[in-house]
């Protein structure tokens, strides 16, 4: 019986509440030890407990709530994050929900500067992006925790206690019922940008706040705008500042409006002053069809839901203390421009499950927790960067920032060489993990992306007849990719051993994209990123490099 | 690559008389506006990073100083 969560409609997903259930625990005599302890049931708190349970852990996830996300929030999730989805068994059901988009079209006042596509190239199973509101992901994911019996959630379950002593982390929970305590081998912090349990440990999210604010909002109208990015700078209907617009399913449009930084919230958000902004949005998007439109000829809209934000972009200085480890919005915060939020926290799952895992089997030290904080924030730094330089080009914060910013979008009309320099937003894509310590360097030369670090690219592949992908024939473990006949010890390594040969690749996707020759061999970890790659590999090689990627040297 | 400031201009004074003349009869608003324009043009044109950060690090020398 499939859970009624897969299938419910946005209004009965915010509505619903989830029940408070007295735990045992709450009664044990002594407290009860958790191999793992999740907190925050967002999107990257249920795609890491999704994931352990996977793996066969036994998981508790903690939230001190008991809804999900009220208005659509994060609304872009790339094509990464799918692919980690369908790993977690939810790629199919959030690909179906959501509205796929890859082209982008900027706007500067009256005129389209230019446009750009996100996936120029077919061979991909997940397109470049899907819009679709968090509420929905975040139903999806625990309807798919709902069928994992190892993985339990506990709502209205607050963490209001912490502390580590040696080899366990002690937790105070409030409740409904009063306090209890537990005691876990891991905590993983996965409670947003305020994260309670980073300020209960006297930690910090460093960087930079930006003075301005946006309002968001989700419109319901019959508008017959392409399911595409538009972003506007300076439009005519919002004069001096940026509109971003996506669609999402249901005919709900998310529209995001630059205010400034001297706009009052609370006024903003009242109805009575969205809708002039978005009647004068349809009005000049009529206008430019031709013609000057009558006022009840528009397309009639519904709001749904607004909200105010400002950003900051920071992060912690460690992702990493003792037993506790932070992941998402808690270990770091991006402007939203780029959509490199949710996506790099479930990028974070992605990378720590699988070392998580490891550690908890005695399989590999606890340095490899150490790699997860190094390689994730290494990606937040690029990440940050990349938004902060979006923001800073979107909502200038000096006279001479604006100068320039003004110079670039004047000159892009005509020159490409400036249109290039517009950033709007540069779109999230997965980090290659240079300079990680798991990786294994190159030693023979290979021309293309997939270098050691990289996300392994999709390909499409025909296997014993029939069609698949890539992505879906790598293990849940390491995977040996091998070009061409092998030899024999190869096959008896302790991991998967894909051998492919050039039938399975008809079109050359994979060979082009992982440049093969017979014999050549790639290493991919379980989070799917390349580790070490080799034309002819002696075995002592592939060892060392999955001892290597595992922290054991 | 070195930024080159040996006398590279094929013509400095024609070059000095056009830059004053381009910006004939504009605001000083409009002239720093066009001035920004004209950087991202120039830049363009040279385009190796190395080099534009040598010339941007010459130009900053001093501006710190009061």
């Amino acid at each position: 019986m499939r859970d009624p969560l897969y299938s419910a409609t946005g209004a009965e997903i915010q509505a619903t509440a989830f029940a408070y259930r007295r735990s045992p625990d709450q009664d044990a005599a002594v407290p009860v030890r958790h191999p793992v302890v999740v907190v925050g049931a967002g999107p990257v708190g249920l795609s890491l407990a999704i994931d352990l349970a996977q793996r066969g852990q036994r998981v508790l996830l903690l939230d001190n709530d008991c809804k999900l996300s009220t208005g659509s929030r994060a609304i872009c999730f790339a094509k990464r994050t799918l692919e980690v989805w369908d790993r977690l068994g939810v790629g199919q059901a959030l690909v179906d929900k959501g509205v796929r988009w890859h082209v982008g079209k900027v706007f500067f006042r009256e005129e389209q500067l230019y446009q750009f596509d996100l996936l120029p190239e077919t061979g991909h199973e997940r397109p470049a992006f899907i819009n679709l509101q968090q509420y929905y992901v975040e139903a999806c994911l625990v309807a798919r925790a709902r069928e994992l019996p190892n993985l339990e959630i506990r709502w209205h379950n607050t963490v209001a206690a912490l502390a580590q002593e040696g080899d366990v982390v002690r937790l105070g929970i409030d409740t409904p019922e009063g306090r209890y305590e537990l005691r876990a081998d891991h905590v993983v912090a996965c409670d947003g940008s305020r994260s309670p349990i980073r300020q209960l440990m006297g930690l910090e999210s460093k960087g930079r706040v930006f003075k301005d604010r946006f309002l968001i909002a989700d419109v319901r109208m019959q508008a017959d705008f392409p399911a595409e990015r538009w972003f506007w700078f300076d439009p005519p209907f919002h004069p001096g500042q940026s509109v971003l617009l996506h669609m999402q399913p249901d005919g709900v449009w998310r529209i995001d409006f630059q205010l400034g930084w001297d706009a009052d919230p609370e006024v903003e958000k009242r109805p009575e002053n969205i809708v002039p902004r978005v009647q004068a949005l349809l009005r000049a998007a009529a206008a430019s069809k031709g013609g000057e439109p009558q006022p009840d000829s528009l397309p009639g809209f519904e709001l749904e839901w607004a909200s105010v934000y400002t950003f900051a972009c920071l992060r912690m200085d460690s992702f990493r203390h003792g037993r506790v480890l932070f992941a998402g919005d808690a270990a770091h915060g991006v402007s939203p421009f780029g959509a490199r939020g949710a996506n790099s926290g479930v990028q974070d799952a992605d990378n720590l499950a699988w070392k998580l895992d490891r550690v908890l089997r005695g399989q590999s030290p606890g340095a490899l927790l150490d790699s997860y904080a190094r390689e994730r924030e290494y990606a937040a730094d690029e990440n940050l960067l990349n938004s902060t330089r979006a923001t800073d080009f979107i909502t200038p914060k000096s006279e001479i920032s604006r100068l320039f910013r003004d110079a670039t979008l004047a000159l892009a009309r005509e020159h490409g060489f400036a249109r290039r320099m517009v950033n709007s937003g540069r779109l999230s894509v997965p980090a290659t993990l240079d300079n990680s310590p798991l990786n294994t360097p190159d030693r023979d030369a290979f021309m293309g992306l997939m270098r050691p670090g990289a996300p392994a690219a999709d390909a499409p592949l025909r296997i014993d007849g029939r069609d698949t992908w890539l992505l879906r024939e790598l293990g849940p473990d390491f995977t040996l990719l091998c070009w061409g006949p092998v030899p024999h010890w190869m096959l008896e390594l302790p991991l998967k051993v894909l051998v492919l040969e050039p039938a399975n690749d008809p079109e050359e996707w994979l060979s082009r994209r992982y440049d093969l020759r017979p014999g050549t061999a790639y290493l991919l970890r379980p989070d799917q990123h390349v580790c070490a790659r080799w034309r002819h590999p002696a075995p002592e090689a592939v060892h060392a490099a999955l001892a290597r990627a595992c922290a054991l040297h | 690559m070195p930024l080159v400031t040996e006398p590279n201009l094929d013509a400095p004074d024609d070059f000095y008389e056009a830059l004053i003349d381009t910006h004939r009869d504009l605001s000083p608003e409009a002239s720093h506006a066009l001035n920004a324009r004209l950087i991202l043009l120039l830049a363009n044109h040279i385009g190796r990073l190395d080099v534009l950060r040598q010339a941007l690090a010459l130009a900053r020398a001093g501006a710190d100083t009061p």
